[in-house]
């Protein structure tokens, strides 16, 4: 690893870094204006669906109007997209206040589960990886590979059920529901995202220990990896200082596309366990047809995956001195 | 209904209303001293789960939209009346409302009311809050129903002059209503609530959470008995019996009759039942062929089991229904009227009249109309019984009302417990009502609607609704088989409730009534 190495490596990972914030931005633009199109083919618009079954037609065009929604749909979407190039993202047509504000209630609460999730999730998995890895084809590694398949195959929602009716109705041990509140001891914190973060945890985790395990196998079959035990080095350390810089890059990615599943794609769990997340957020947009705060949770899913994804290749990268030379 | 009351209903909105307050809290108090319960207690907090919560939750009383808002209105704000426990309406800020034609009503307001910050309730809030429905940027969700307001005005710091666009003697129950709870005037901030209720908003976040604190200077003394009140929503249904079984919530509402069982079980918990004028009924557009033809709609009323609907959908907590919207229990519920039974026989020979047997129809339910999917499934086999082809088409709830429903010949809808008999007819029966949901036009169901919304007596008006009643279930496009009842499950600890037919959680007002025995 020469200085000069690690400096070219520096500069290919700047240059990449510069044109993925690039096509980023180009991603966005495309999603906005995909989500805007299929969400306005949606029957009923936020005025229909704020009045509901008791709406009558002055009632309507009056609340249209003073949303702005009897504009043509391009001029909506220029007016949108205007906003938010000068950083504000509107006003939620339902909730009556700044789409800012009511992300900011909600995204912290994404963040914390998905942090805590990733906290469980990523050092077990990698734990589960490559230990099956190393003792491939006995009996342990079949059954973790058993146990895996299986916590893949199970549905989230059952997962969580199971769950509950155990913990909270019988034993009483967690509470059924997870109830974000600024007063909560550090014991109570836990034990309300006890279960939330077990049920997420269960999903990532089995995809990412079959993938760091795939990796590893990988390359434990190369001939450096016989060279090394010819060698006469331990098992443990010829896995974590020869094998592991080598299958980082698959590895990471593996993660980069588990962990982005964590803030869009926790609505069953916020839903069993009530909790006020982004993805439900998004959901009651999509029900209440509430465009500017639809866009905001779109954009925020879509730039998190993409970053994940930008910091899964830089870390391949420079994890990978052939990469970092080119 | 009328009978039990201890004043009749003219009495009480006319000059009887200054005991106003100490008949209704004698009202409410004697039912529960003779049931053994003992006396209410102060102190206490709990956490309760409606169905719903999203960004659309509001503090506007006139953009209540859901339950989870006409429970968190009557939590922070006051009305000029309230509903007892029979569904009368009572005065409340308002100590006496009366009028001689039923067309100029002369609102006393109590005194010494004041708002939770401080200001007291005056003449010029009530004005200000019942003129606000009228405008069109205010959205309100009972615009229609103000449109019959033609006039207010103060006369005098605690006299209010109502004056309608015609006779309507149900003014009092109508502005017991959440929507027309009472706000201080120029109310435009709607983030926090500033009312009269029995409660004060300590925090309002929509989608996650309401907290209410008891308000010490509510008017009425003693009351509210709870501390706190947390209002959460819980969308999931079995979630939500799972946080009330688990201790996490001490109330929920809209249990699903299947949980019943599991609630049931538990000792620690039970179920207020509420039989109320919730409906979802089959809709038969008369516009449109073959549902226009009276034999068609005879048949498919023959065709519904309610018996099987009651028992197999709603676990027995419903009440048989006959084909018109007043609910038994009403006070102008017409009981002679006779019970329509399931009979395929007479279904076949409506059928065979109207020369459709064998024909292929398509009807649209929907999760979003309660219980349609499977209604509309027991019509499908019955009907291929007499030789009727139902094609079931389960569409989404998402936009079910804007794009479905009243838009196919063969529709299901649902409608919600009013306050009175004038607006049920009003809003879904009358020929030229928005939702006149079969499109029926039967003129002298007109001519008696309004003839007794401006009828002062109450005999007469009970058999001007009882005719109308008839005609609904002989002519109307629409089949009701059953009223659902709304069920509420409770920590047993928590005492004070009892039905109101309003709906459930005692007609959303239960925060006022209800204390905590841990």
């Amino acid at each position: 690893m020469t200085s000069n190495g690690t400096r070219s490596g520096t500069r290919t990972a700047l240059v990449l870094i510069a044109k993925r914030l690039g096509s980023a931005l180009l991603t966005l633009l495309l999603v906005s204006m995909v989500v805007f199109t299929i969400s306005s083919l949606l029957p009923g618009d936020a005025a229909q669906e704020t009045l509901g079954q008791s709406a009558t037609p002055e009632q309507v065009a009056a609340l249209r109007h003073q949303l702005g929604l009897d504009q043509p749909a391009h001029l909506r979407y220029l007016n949108w997209l205007g906003g938010m190039l000068g950083g504000n993202p509107g006003q939620s047509m339902v909730a009556n206040m700044p789409v800012s504000e009511v992300i900011a209630d909600r995204l912290p609460n994404s963040l914390v589960l998905a942090g805590l999730t990733a906290l469980v999730a990523v050092p077990l998995a990698l734990f589960i990886g490559i230990f099956s890895a190393m003792h491939r084809g006995t009996k342990l590694d079949r059954g973790l590979n058993i146990a895996t398949l299986s916590m893949v195959a199970v549905p989230e929602f059952l997962v969580a059920t199971i769950a509950v009716l155990i913990f909270a109705v019988e034993l009483r041990l967690l509470p059924s529901i997870t109830l974000v509140s600024e007063e909560a001891s550090w014991g109570e914190f836990l034990r309300s995202y006890a279960m939330p973060v077990m049920t997420l945890a269960f999903v990532v985790v089995a995809q990412m220990a079959r993938m760091t395990r795939g990796a590893v196998i990988a390359q434990l079959n190369q001939p450096y990896v016989e060279m090394a035990m010819l060698k006469g080095l331990r098992p443990g350390r010829i896995v974590l200082t020869h094998v592991l810089p080598n299958a980082i890059g698959p590895i990471v990615n593996a993660m980069a596309l588990s962990l982005s599943y964590l803030l869009g794609g926790a609505i069953i769990v916020e839903t069993i366990f009530n909790y006020p997340g982004l993805a439900s957020l998004m959901v009651n947009a999509v029900t209440s047809r509430d465009m500017p705060l639809l866009q905001a949770c779109a954009m925020i899913f879509c730039a998190a995956y993409l970053l994940l994804v930008l910091i899964a290749d830089v870390v391949a990268i420079l994890a990978n001195p052939r990469l970092r030379s080119q | 209904m009328a009978g039990d009351l201890p004043f009749t209903r003219r009495a009480l909105l006319g000059g009887a209303i200054g005991a106003g307050l100490a008949a209704t809290a004698s009202g409410l108090l004697v039912p529960e001293a003779a049931l053994g319960q003992q006396r209410p207690k102060r102190g206490g907090s709990i956490r309760v789960a409606t169905l719903s919560s999203s960004t659309a939750d509001t503090l506007d009383p006139a953009k209540g939209a859901l339950s989870t808002d006409y429970v968190r209105h009557y939590m922070f704000y006051s009305g000029l009346t309230q509903y007892d426990r029979q569904a009368v309406p009572r005065p409340a800020l308002a100590e006496s409302i009366e009028s001689r034609d039923q067309t100029l009503w002369r609102v006393k307001l109590r005194k010494g009311v004041v708002f939770h910050d401080g200001g007291p309730l005056t003449s010029a809030d009530i004005v200000w809050s019942l003129l606000r429905h009228k405008l069109p940027g205010t959205a309100s969700k009972v615009k229609t129903i103000a449109e019959q307001i033609a006039e207010v005005k103060a006369a005098g710091p605690h006299e209010v002059l109502i004056r309608l666009t015609g006779p309507n003697a149900d003014l009092p129950a109508i502005l017991a209503q959440s929507h027309f709870l009472i706000l201080r005037k120029g109310t435009r901030d709607f983030r926090t609530a500033n009312g009269t209720g029995p409660y004060k908003c300590a925090q309002f976040k929509p989608g996650v959470r309401t907290v209410a604190v008891r308000n010490e200077n509510y008017w009425k003394p003693g009351r509210p008995w709870l501390d706190r009140i947390e209002l959460i929503g819980i969308p999931d249904e079995v979630s939500r019996v799972n946080a009330l079984l688990s201790g996490d919530v001490q109330l929920i509402m809209a249990v699903n009759p299947r949980s019943s069982r599991r609630i049931m079980g538990s000792s620690a918990h039970n179920l207020l039942e509420t039989k109320s004028g919730l409906y979802t009924d089959l809709i038969m557009r008369q516009d449109a062929l073959p549902t226009g033809n009276p034999h068609f709609v005879l048949a498919m009323k023959y065709l519904l089991d309610r018996e099987l609907i009651k028992r197999a959908l709603f676990r027995n907590y419903a009440v048989i229904a006959n084909d018109q919207p007043i609910p038994p229990g009403h006070r102008y519920y017409r009981a002679d009227l006779p019970q329509r039974p399931h009979d395929l026989d007479r279904a076949r020979y409506h059928l065979q009249k109207a020369g459709l047997t064998g024909v292929r129809l398509p009807v649209f339910a929907s999760p979003a109309a309660e219980g349609s999917v499977d209604m509309a499934s027991v019509l499908q086999e019955y009907g291929s019984r007499i030789g009727l082809k139902l094609a079931v088409n389960r569409v989404p709830a998402d936009g079910y009302w804007s794009t479905h429903w009243m838009k196919h010949p063969l529709t299901f809808g649902n409608t919600n417990p009013r306050p009175t008999a004038d607006l049920i007819f009003s809003l879904f029966y009358k020929s030229d009502a928005a939702w006149n949901e079969s499109g029926w036009k039967n003129p002298r169901f007109d001519r008696l609607l309004l003839e007794a919304r401006g009828e002062s007596d109450e005999a007469r008006r009970k058999q001007l609704y009882g005719e109308m009643q008839g005609l609904v279930h002989q002519h109307c496009g629409v089949g009701i088989p059953v009223f659902i009842s709304s069920l509420d499950g409770f920590d047993r600890r928590l005492k004070g409730l009892s039905p109101i037919p309003i709906g459930g959680f005692m007609g959303y007002a239960f925060a006022e009534h209800v204390w905590w025995d841990g």
